[in-house]
């Protein structure tokens, strides 16, 4: 990737981040936290990798992504809305009874969302689907599924894993976002997942490891994956939840939580300086 | 009486005839296959069928995936790990995103007999009948198994198929039979009150019917396939002409059929409605018919609630 490039995607990861926090305030409400940590992922996949069609977001070659952690729609939306799904107003609807944009990922309403989520475990069976419908239709699109690093404790994860595995789809990436924290606290405290590398690899995935941050290192695995063969794919993304926020970062504080009007400025302030490097 | 054949295996026959037919239909089962009978299916369109391993609640999201890609997936194990396990994935990746998935639960209520209380499901039509936007379909025999995997393959939309696992009798191979979601059928005129059955309990229905008649009274019997959506108008009908109803099906009494029939009923036009079915237990083990007998799914329990409804009808 060159240098431009890379630039460009990064601006746009800072722009998602601050579109998200209008939007949480917005509404008064939102996931914060475990939207941060993906916006690098975010822009990668809709500003580079992802091959669809804004004008016709059902197209069926189109590559999909299911975000099986679906409270991080303060990463999706923006996202979505930025790439031009929907118009940019429609955030300010969000969580709102006269709006279409719903707490979780919701595909029926929202333009360019390809699963409804929000029920932690179930987004990566569907991922699963799409991908063995791929298959089935001798397709070449992808399907990416991000599941968060507390949703893995989920056992129907591990169902999908070995399910992808022994039907060798070659055409899923699966995204962890693994940020190291969940809701009542750090992954480590609340259920120790372990070696989570040795794990993947063990269910039989062609499995990475990169840091989440750099725009760099996602859109190489993501080539990386695309051009291996034979198996499906991990990507463990290691990244700080509620990055970019200082008083936000690591802490399951700030998973769901909305912050007062004195803290929203602290972290518009800290955006808005970013979004300007 | 005609053939005795299991809805189950109706089934697996006629699933393989559609899969010929629509190449769309894809087939899940999670290592029940030769059980529910969709290793019929398997046989014939091996690659349209997918053995996902016991994992159930995967096979529902794996579903869900595909009917995003424009595939008709079945899914299909026991009504108790169908319903019950995967009741979360049902309801949020398939029937909230209003996806075409059709669930089927085979093995259903008491006369699963030997495997017991665990095996038993007494409780899925009341739990698929709470999704909104869910059809629940539970047939009376072979025959009109056959016609409801016709009919929910051109219905497009989240839908229960309830089945079980033993033979049961031919009673809908009659002249002028028509299998319509949503719509009863009467087997039998009757004007003195109304047995609304499903599932195996429309076969006693119709010897309760029978035996009743002896004693002069005339029930008329409706056979009730779909449990949602309800046939509002023939529960009107049948509330307005007999004047009291008895329900019949192999499931709790408690928000099934039953409930279903008393809603339309104390909304509409408060007539007795009295339940046969499972009065809020767990199965056991044990032979299917003994165990029908033991929880008084019988012709003779319908005829004793038939007695006792029309005792309690307004006169
Ligand atoms: C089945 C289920 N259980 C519980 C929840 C409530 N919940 C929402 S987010 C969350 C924590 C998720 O942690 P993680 O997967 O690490 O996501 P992230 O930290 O990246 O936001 C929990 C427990 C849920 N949505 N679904």
């Amino acid at each position: 990737m060159d240098s431009k490039k890379a630039a460009e995607l990064r601006k746009r990861a800072w722009e998602i981040r601050y579109t998200g926090l209008k939007m949480v305030k917005n509404a008064r409400s939102g996931h914060i936290g475990g939207a941060f940590s993906l916006s690098e992922i975010m822009s990668v996949l809709y500003f580079d990798k992802m091959n669809v069609r804004t004008d016709d977001p059902q197209w069926e070659d189109r590559d999909r992504l299911v975000l099986s952690k679906g409270h991080a729609t303060v990463a999706l939306y923006p996202t979505l809305a930025l790439r031009g799904f929907f118009p940019l107003e429609w955030l300010d609807t969000f969580r709102k009874a006269d709006g279409q944009l719903s707490g979780h990922a919701e595909m029926r309403h929202v333009p360019g969302v390809d699963m409804s989520t929000g029920s932690l475990g179930q987004g990566l069976s569907a991922a699963v689907g799409m991908a063995l419908a791929g298959k089935c239709r001798d397709k070449d699109h992808f399907t990416y599924a991000i599941v968060g690093d507390g949703e893995i404790q989920e056992g129907q994860i591990w169902e999908a894993l070995m399910f992808a595995a022994a039907r060798r789809l070659d055409n899923l990436i699966v995204i962890l976002d693994n940020n190291k924290v969940q809701l009542d606290g750090t992954v480590r405290e609340v259920l120790d997942t372990g070696d989570l590398k040795a794990k993947f690899q063990a269910f039989g995935f062609h499995t990475l490891e990169i840091d989440g941050h750099s725009v760099e290192e996602i859109a190489a695995a993501i080539d990386e994956a695309r051009a291996y063969k034979g198996k499906p794919h991990a990507i463990i993304a290691n990244t700080i939840k509620g990055k970019g926020v200082s008083f936000m970062e690591g802490r399951c504080q700030w998973h769901g939580k909305t912050p007062n009007d004195e803290q929203f400025a602290l972290a518009f302030k800290e955006l808005e300086e970013k979004c300007e490097v | 009486m005609g053939e005795k054949i299991a809805t189950r295996h109706a089934y697996g026959e006629a699933l393989a005839e559609v899969g010929a037919e629509n190449h769309d239909i894809v087939v899940l089962d999670a290592d029940v296959s030769t059980c529910t009978m969709s290793c019929m299916f398997g046989e014939k369109f091996p690659d349209r069928f997918f053995n996902v391993g016991i994992a159930e609640a995967n096979m529902v999201g794996i579903a869900a995936g595909l009917a995003t890609c424009g595939f008709s997936p079945f899914v299909n194990t026991f009504a108790m790990f169908m319903a019950g396990r995967t009741f979360d994935q049902i309801r949020n990746s398939i029937a909230y995103p209003g996806l075409n998935v059709k669930i089927v639960g085979t093995h259903a209520g008491l006369t699963v007999g030997e495997d017991g209380a665990t095996h038993q499901c007494l409780e899925d039509m009341a739990l698929m009948r709470s999704i909104p936007g869910m059809t629940v379909i539970c047939p009376a025999d072979g025959n009109e198994t056959r016609e409801a995997v016709r009919a929910i393959v051109r219905h497009n939309g989240p839908t229960y198929l309830r089945l079980g696992r033993m033979a049961t009798e031919t009673v809908t191979a009659i002249p002028g039979y028509k299998f319509e979601i949503g719509k009863s059928v009467e087997m039998r005129k009757g004007s003195d009150v109304t047995i609304i059955a499903t599932g195996i309990m429309v076969a006693m229905a119709l010897k309760a019917a029978a035996e009743l008649e002896k004693e002069g009274i005339s029930a008329r019997v409706l056979n009730f396939h779909t449990i949602k959506p309800i046939d509002r108008e023939a529960v009107i009908r049948a509330a307005k002409e007999t004047g009291a109803i008895v329900t019949a099906e192999e499931h709790n009494i408690l928000g099934g059929l039953g409930g279903a029939v008393s809603e339309v009923v104390t909304e509409c036009l408060p007539v007795p409605v009295v339940k046969v079915g499972t009065r809020d237990t767990f199965g056991r083990s044990g032979n299917a018919d003994d165990l029908l007998e033991i929880y008084g799914l019988t012709p003779e329990t319908i005829a004793q609630s038939t007695r006792a409804a029309m005792k309690a009808k307004k006169v």
